[in-house]
């Protein structure tokens, strides 16, 4: 197996045309990136919705978890049989998989904002959309954003899907790997897919550092930490 | 801007009545403190105030005009509202929190901060505060800025529930006091809820007593709540010792101060004395009882002394007189100027002479 993906990563035409890796790769995430867009668009004012008025979220939790038990692969070939357009099937089974993720982090994060702090700003006149964008949103952020990222996990790893279809991405390795058991081929696909999940999630960690305010960070720490970490934020 | 509150009930959907018929009036520029057992209604009563929550029957005029003509969210920003606990906003500073209410009615940024910085001074914390984030500040600190949040908007109405019960004891006086220097310079219409009759007693110009079920038991000043309670459920509220607190309303006018030796620290007392002697400091500030019979090697030490009692201030209520007396180990309570220099002294006695001579009587039921 080791030699083979050696033999595999080493020769140059893997890396080149429409074919190679960064092509490939790129296409991946563009899978990602797009099904990542429509599944925060639905989601996050479904969320927000639902998590400010606290309104349906028994029907939310229920479907979310409704969701997630459904095989993607059966879905997407489902949807394939539908549509009968391998990027409209591949395109909608990912959104309905990065919705609930997205949807719950965003409903958890308003609804875990402390109600003393709501009912601050709403009897100091805030009215609905400023207590929502003012104080709910900024205080949610760290865990909207955590269900951002646990969207960009499983979407990176069943965007493999689409080449099941007949399109792109790092899926087309597996696949074709298999079909003509090139082992190293199909070794590199599994890697490849892994390392682009790893690096969108780095990104993704420091978008979360740079948006999450300050004051959210500190106090989040210092109830983890219960003092020290606090007091270390203080100094600096 | 009075507030008055007409015939007002309020029934939660499961039946709960937390306030039944409430009539009272608050007067402009006092402060009223709403006071009873937990669930009696103080908060309910309150939030109908500023309408975070709607009466089923009845209404509630502020300054003369039904609050229900007006829109909530404006109506809100016309009042001040300090919630139990605070309930700072996190992800801001300590100064966008006190700005609040400035920016949402529609101030510039910089007028807003400058209007915070104030604020911040006025309730008596530091300027580099004003930076740090609410985790980063201690109960107390942050019941403070709950307050200057509150008084940022300037409204004549000021609504706090329960602002001080987060903190300790000492600092829950320091607070208190501050807040009736506020007061005396602010001039606000204020309505307090506690379930502390101590702090009511305290801080009201009136109070109301509050029973379960919602019903008011009594409104009146601190001293008629005190000296005649209208039945056994405000007696039993306001507590066993409420004959000695009473003595908090009383004039100490009739009270002889009284001469007492006294010996400065520092000095070397050449002579052994019979009797009790105030060592004062060189301000003439009472620092300790030198007691009878004693020798001291060469200049006379704060070690040397015996720590005094309480002290009481020239024109203050009876209650400290008394306390002073009884407090101190020589039997004379150390009587104050307004500067805090020794002016003479008061025996419990006297002082108990006067309490019985007294027209108003003390303890009332
Ligand atoms: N949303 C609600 N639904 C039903 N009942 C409620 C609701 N809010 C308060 N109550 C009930 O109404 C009564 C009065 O509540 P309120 O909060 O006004 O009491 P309180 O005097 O402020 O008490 P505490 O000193 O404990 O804060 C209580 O019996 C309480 O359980
Ligand atoms: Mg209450």
């Amino acid at each position: 197996m080791i030699p083979e993906l050696v033999d595999w990563v080493s020769d140059p035409a893997n890396w080149q045309g429409t074919d190679g890796v960064p092509a490939r790769v790129l296409q991946h995430a563009g899978y990602v990136a797009l099904a990542l867009l429509i599944a925060a668009a639905i989601a996050v004012p479904l969320g927000l919705f639902v998590g400010h008025t606290r309104r349906g979220a028994v029907v939310l939790v229920g479907s979310g978890n409704a969701i997630r038990a459904l095989p993607t692969l059966g879905l997407v070939t489902f949807l394939f049989l539908l549509f009968t357009d391998s990027f409209v099937a591949a395109l909608i089974g990912l959104v309905v998989l990065g919705v609930p993720p997205i949807l719950a982090g965003t409903y958890a994060g308003i609804q875990a904002v402390d109600h003393d702090v709501v009912d601050a700003a709403e009897g100091m006149g805030m009215r609905g959309g400023q207590r929502l964008w003012r104080i709910e949103v900024p205080i949610a952020l760290p865990l909207i954003l955590g269900g951002v990222r646990n969207a960009v996990l499983q979407l990176v790893a069943t965007a493999a899907v689409a080449a099941y279809v007949g399109l792109g991405g790092l899926g087309r390795y597996l696949f074709d790997g298999l079909a003509n058991f090139d082992y190293g081929e199909v070794t590199a696909g599994a890697i490849l897919t892994a390392l682009l999940a790893v690096i969108l999630d780095l990104v993704i960690a420091a978008v979360q550092r740079a948006l999450v305010p300050k004051g959210v960070r500190i106090a989040t720490a210092g109830r983890r930490a219960a003092g020290p970490a606090a007091t270390e934020e203080v100094v600096a | 801007m009075g507030i008055e509150f007409r015939g007002v009930t309020k029934k939660y959907p499961d039946g709960t009545v937390a306030v039944d018929d409430l009539s009272l009036t608050v007067e402009d520029g006092t402060i009223t403190v709403l006071v009873g057992p937990s669930g009696c209604g103080k908060t309910t009563s309150l939030r109908m105030i500023n309408r975070m929550i709607e009466p089923t029957a009845g209404t509630v005029l502020l300054d003369g005009q039904d609050i229900r003509e007006s829109d909530p969210a404006v109506l809100r920003r016309g009042i001040g509202y300090v919630i139990q606990h605070a309930g700072l906003f996190p992800h801001r500073t300590v100064l966008g929190n006190v700005a609040t209410v400035p920016l949402l009615s529609g101030w510039d940024r910089r007028k807003a901060r400058q209007r915070a910085a104030e604020l911040l001074e006025t309730v008596g914390l530091p300027a580099e505060l004003g930076r740090r984030y609410p985790a980063q500040l201690s109960g107390g600190q942050q019941q403070r800025v709950g307050v200057a949040r509150a008084l940022a908007a300037d409204a004549p109405v000021l609504l706090m529930d329960e602002p001080f019960s987060a903190v300790d004891p000492v600092v829950r006086q320091g607070l208190q006091d501050e807040l009736l220097r506020l007061q005396a310079r602010l001039g606000k219409t204020i309505v307090f809820v506690t379930h502390d009759i101590d702090e009511a007693i305290r801080l009201g110009d009136k109070v109301a007593v509050l029973r379960v079920g919602g019903r008011l038991a009594q409104y009146g000043t601190p001293a008629d709540v005190l000296r005649h309670p209208v039945d056994d459920f405000v007696a039993g509220f306001v507590g066993k010792d409420r004959g000695y607190r009473g003595l908090s309303f009383l004039s100490a006018e009739g009270v002889r101060v009284e001469d007492v030796p006294t010996i400065r620290v520092g000095s070397a007392p050449d002579v052994v004395e019979p009797h009790w002697r105030l060592a004062v400091n060189d301000e003439g500030e009472p620092r300790g009882w030198l007691p009878p019979d004693s020798t001291v090697d060469g200049e006379l030490a704060e070690s040397d002394l015996v720590a005094g009692g309480s002290l009481y201030r020239q024109g203050d209520p009876i209650r400290g007189a008394l306390d002073a007396a009884l407090s101190s180990p020589a039997g004379l309570g150390v009587v104050v100027d307004e500067g805090g220099k020794a002016i003479g002294v008061v025996t419990a006695h006297q002082v108990l002479d006067v309490i019985e001579g007294h027209p108003e009587g003390v303890g009332g039921a």
